[in-house]
């Protein structure tokens, strides 16, 4: 039990760099548009990038991409978030919806719209973190995340054909 | 044991290479690159006999002084090992795992955070962990 909170204690402590980082770096420029999580996107993705060599070590290969989606689904997010995607949903047309009806970042948050204003901070990493795992496997994508009330969340992926 | 492993990027570039015999390396650089060609048809190939889904493809073909096999992962990087042909004591097995050992050696390697994924590999202490996966030493 203790690890898992030691991981969610450095996810949040991350966020709270990139947006440190961010605000000296808008004081120099005397900017004054809003946040800009690129940063912690990008965080994301080169650690999706890496892990997924690890992850998929032990497993046979996929057969397409929904075989690759329903990897991320199950074996990918019980890596990470120790739990699966509580809903798949696709048009297969290359765009993909998960959802999960606890997102490890957001549950720790008030259940109220209290912070629903700030939830982007927590759902960029893992927006990342599934573009970079997703490419390293060879699909590029787009990845988005809504949340529309507190511990649910979902991730679309747009994947790109051409 | 093996007289060359090749790690292979996914856009076919060569990442590393290690042989026993330096002076061989350039013959079996030639012979690696060309096998490459073999493993794409094995895993896009129309006319694959059975589904096989396992990371490891098996032979990709044998000359009259060595055996090549090949293992792709699933984020497509190639590993390609050689054998010597009179050296008849290793079954498919034993390759296996060694391409196992190889595999899991690249995923340490690439959450290193002093590797850039896709560039070539160049740390000595990997090169030294495939030699003794090459000589069997571990």
């Amino acid at each position: 039990m203790c690890d898992q909170s030691v991981f969610e204690i450095f996810h949040s402590e991350l966020v709270n760099y990139v947006i440190q980082n961010n605000e000296t770096q808008l004081k120099n420029t005397s900017k004054t548009h809003g946040e800009d999580l690129s940063n912690l996107e990008y965080i994301g993705f080169s650690t999706g990038f890496r892990i997924i060599e690890r992850l998929t070590r032990e497993l046979p290969r996929f057969r397409d991409e929904l075989d690759t989606m329903k990897f991320i689904c199950t074996d990918f997010w019980s890596a990470i978030y120790m739990k699966q995607i509580d809903n798949l949903r696709t048009n297969h047309q290359g765009i993909y919806v998960l959802q999960d009806n606890c997102f490890r970042y957001l549950s720790k948050l008030s259940n109220t719209k209290q912070y629903l204003d700030l939830s982007p901070r927590y759902v960029t990493f893992t927006c990342g973190l599934l573009r970079g795992s997703l490419a390293n496997l060879g699909i590029r994508s787009i990845v988005t995340a809504e949340v529309q009330t507190m511990p649910s969340c979902k991730f679309h992926i747009q994947v790109q054909r051409n | 044991m093996a007289v060359c492993v090749a790690i292979i990027g996914k856009d076919n570039s060569p990442k590393f290479l290690s042989s026993l015999n330096p002076d061989e390396e350039l013959c079996f650089q030639y012979k690696i690159l060309s096998s490459l060609d073999i493993v794409e048809e094995k895993i896009h190939g129309v006319n694959r006999a059975t589904d096989n889904r396992e990371l490891f493809l098996g032979l990709l073909y044998a000359l009259e002084t060595h055996k090549i096999y090949g293992y792709v992962t699933n984020t497509k990087m190639k590993f390609i090992i050689v054998v010597d042909s009179s050296n008849i004591a290793l079954r498919d097995n034993e390759i296996r795992s060694m391409f196992r050992k190889i595999h899991s050696e690249y995923a340490d390697i690439i959450c290193n955070p002093f590797y850039i994924p896709g560039e070539p590999i160049t740390f000595k202490s990997f090169a030294n962990n495939i030699k003794n996966i090459m000589t069997g030493t571990v």
